[in-house]
């Protein structure tokens, strides 16, 4: 069970998120090239999930007792990568490998380049279909470990998407809970536009998930949520974090064009300035 | 003559006995659960025509029905493998690796994650059912992708053993079935390594390799018995080990013989035809005719009328192999 999440801690896993929006900006400026607003969009949840809610060890990144965070929708990473090396799963300056020839960090995550990983991704669609492997070989085995799940709504589009959301309750896997990411963009435009998503509550309610919904930017609510799933028993759970893509960064927020592009030295700089000062909220930077 | 060093059934000419590789498929997997706790078997809504029905019976915690949803089947089964598990899917090979196979390349085979995956239906002896279900590609979709073992057992004996066999491969293996009954030519003394051709049928002074995979070995041990009387001396090799091939024993047949036929159930874009190809083009060009599915689809029918039509039975063996001595001269 998670505890109640303090003043203090809230703050820090704040300041965590823009650490990671941080790096997020520096890697996509050394790598030259991968998707920039969908990782800074997510750097809150992951500073809730890598600082406060998963069971982990970064030195023993196989320690058998954690839990499985896997990624699905990969061409997020480095708002994952991101998240481990500020956790010491390895050094913060080999975030400036990312893409580059010999690198760790493959430009879409590899499971045997970096233990903790779990999965290899990139290919839409096939990250609820692995946690629901992982997620029943944990119960095979009597063990208590959660299995969580990042997706992108643009991945809903994916047929098999929805051949694991039937696994997953068909099996009762209540030690799996899947995060969308609604962002509501995708490389094409808006998911609405593209194929409509929604009613995505509905869908998977009546594909028997237990589903909660909450502002994917504040970090209180997530982890609520994910205390309340924590709770749910016979039943896989989803939470829809609605977020929104390059956030923290003005002129990144809900722009299409920032999906699959990085930013040059100009807009890095400007974007570490709007994150630094909370979108000039505050006046001394982090 | 057969050798007698592989203790083959001496009697598959005079009174042939049948049976399905797919059924030794399920006595391999039985023998294997007996032993190993970690070996799970999912499904594809296939549970009885993949032979893994007795599995489902016997071991219903550790079996997985999926629904008709090959993709997901292929991601879950990886998910298991990653957590400690040893999956086998079940499903047509036109479905799995068909219908899943980037699933396979991603989750599977680059992420190393302990999957066997068993393709039933394979080829042309999936017969009636037509062109839809004839797996005829399944090989050359896999052999393209690095680091998965590729297996096709020769007959039910066969395929049981390397069912066996491929739970000590820490790593993917694409095991390569077949519904209709075929004949058995192994015994339970043949031996059985992966990766390792084995020579069926020893001539003397041969002028020929024949190089055949799967079932139809059987057509290829007969077209050399009747070739002998002919005064045409061969070799057959079974090489039930697609991937990792066994170069060094395609090498020296060839340095042999000068000469090779191969033959499978397959196209031969991408299969075994090519598979030796690559090998004999790189260290010792010869000539090479080619006995399998040739650039064209399968349709409806009995096993043995699809294997006249498309040229894969005995008669037409025998013709490659006369074809290719003449190459020769």
């Amino acid at each position: 069970m998670l505890p109640d999440i303090t003043d203090k801690k809230l703050i820090e896993l704040e300041e965590k998120a823009a650490t990671i929006r941080d790096l997020i900006i520096e890697m996509l400026l050394t790598a030259k090239s991968g998707h920039t607003a969908g990782p800074i969009g997510m750097a809150d949840i992951f500073s809730a999930l890598y600082f406060y809610i998963l069971n982990h060890k970064p030195e023993d990144p196989l320690w058998d007792g954690r839990d499985r965070l896997v990624l699905s929708n990969g061409h997020i990473c480095p708002v994952r990568y991101a998240a481990m090396a500020l956790s010491d799963y390895f050094p913060i300056d080999e975030l400036k490998t990312l893409r580059k020839i010999n690198s760790r960090l493959q430009g879409h995550p590899h499971r045997i380049a970096i233990d903790g990983l779990e999965t290899t991704s990139g290919p839409l669609g096939e990250g609820i279909s692995q946690s629901i492997g992982i997620a029943l070989a944990l119960k095979m085995d009597n063990k208590n470990n959660r299995v969580y799940c990042i997706t992108s709504d643009g991945e809903h589009e994916e047929g098999c998407t929805w051949e694991a959301i039937m696994m997953g309750a068909k099996y009762r896997l209540d030690n799996l809970t899947v995060i969308i990411d609604r962002n509501n963009i995708q490389i094409d435009g808006f998911t609405e536009d593209v194929m409509p998503l929604d009613d995505l509550k509905k869908k998977y309610e009546s594909f028997n998930w237990h589903v909660l919904e909450v502002n994917g930017h504040s970090i209180k609510e997530f982890i609520e949520a994910v205390a309340e799933a924590q709770t749910i028993h016979e039943k896989p759970q989803c939470i829809i974090a609605h977020t929104i893509p390059g956030f923290g960064v003005d002129f990144m927020e809900n722009e299409a064009l920032w999906h699959g592009k990085p930013p040059n030295s100009e807009e890095a700089k400007k974007a570490i300035k709007e994150i630094n000062t909370m979108k000039n909220k505050i006046r001394s930077e982090y | 003559m057969l050798n007698k060093e592989l203790y083959l059934n001496e009697d598959m000419f005079e009174n042939p006995q049948m049976s399905a590789t797919r059924d030794g498929y399920s006595s391999g997997l039985l023998n294997l659960a007996k032993i190993h706790n970690d070996v799970v078997v999912l499904t594809a809504d296939l549970t009885e025509s993949t032979r893994v029905e007795e599995f489902s019976k016997l071991y219903k915690d550790r079996f997985f029905e999926c629904g008709v949803a090959e993709q997901n089947m292929a991601g879950v089964a990886a998910g298991l493998a990653v957590t400690g598990k040893t999956p086998y899917i079940s499903s047509y090979a036109t479905f799995s690796p068909g219908r899943n196979w980037e699933v396979i390349r991603t989750t599977i085979i680059y992420n190393r994650a302990n999957v066997k995956i068993a393709g039933h239906h394979s080829g042309l002896m999936t017969a009636e059912d037509g062109a839809t279900h004839q797996a005829t590609e399944d090989i050359a979709i896999l052999r393209c992708i690095p680091d998965i073992t590729i297996i096709v057992p020769t007959d039910a004996i066969e395929a049981r053993k390397a069912t066996e066999k491929s739970y000590d491969i820490k790593g993917p293996v694409y095991l390569r079935f077949t519904r209709a009954n075929t004949s058995i030519m192994t015994t339970d003394k043949t031996p059985f390594s992966v990766g390792k051709n084995q020579t069926f049928w020893i001539g003397n002074n041969p002028k020929v390799s024949i190089f055949a995979t799967g079932f139809i070995l059987y057509n290829a041990l007969t077209a050399a018995k009747e070739l002998q009387k002919e005064g045409i001396e061969v070799n057959v090799v079974n090489v039930s080990t697609i991937k990792e091939s066994d170069t060094e024993n395609i090498i020296k047949e060839a340095s042999t013989t000068r000469a090779v036929v191969t033959a499978e159930d397959h196209q031969i874009t991408g299969g075994l035809g090519g598979m030796i190809s690559e090998v004999l083009s790189q260290n010792m060009p010869t000539p090479i005719e080619f006995v399998g599915m040739q650039n064209t689809f399968g349709e409806s029918g009995s096993p043995d009328e699809l294997l006249l039509k498309y040229h894969m039975d005995k008669d037409s063996i025998k013709e490659k192999v006369r074809k290719v001595i003449a190459r020769k001269k």
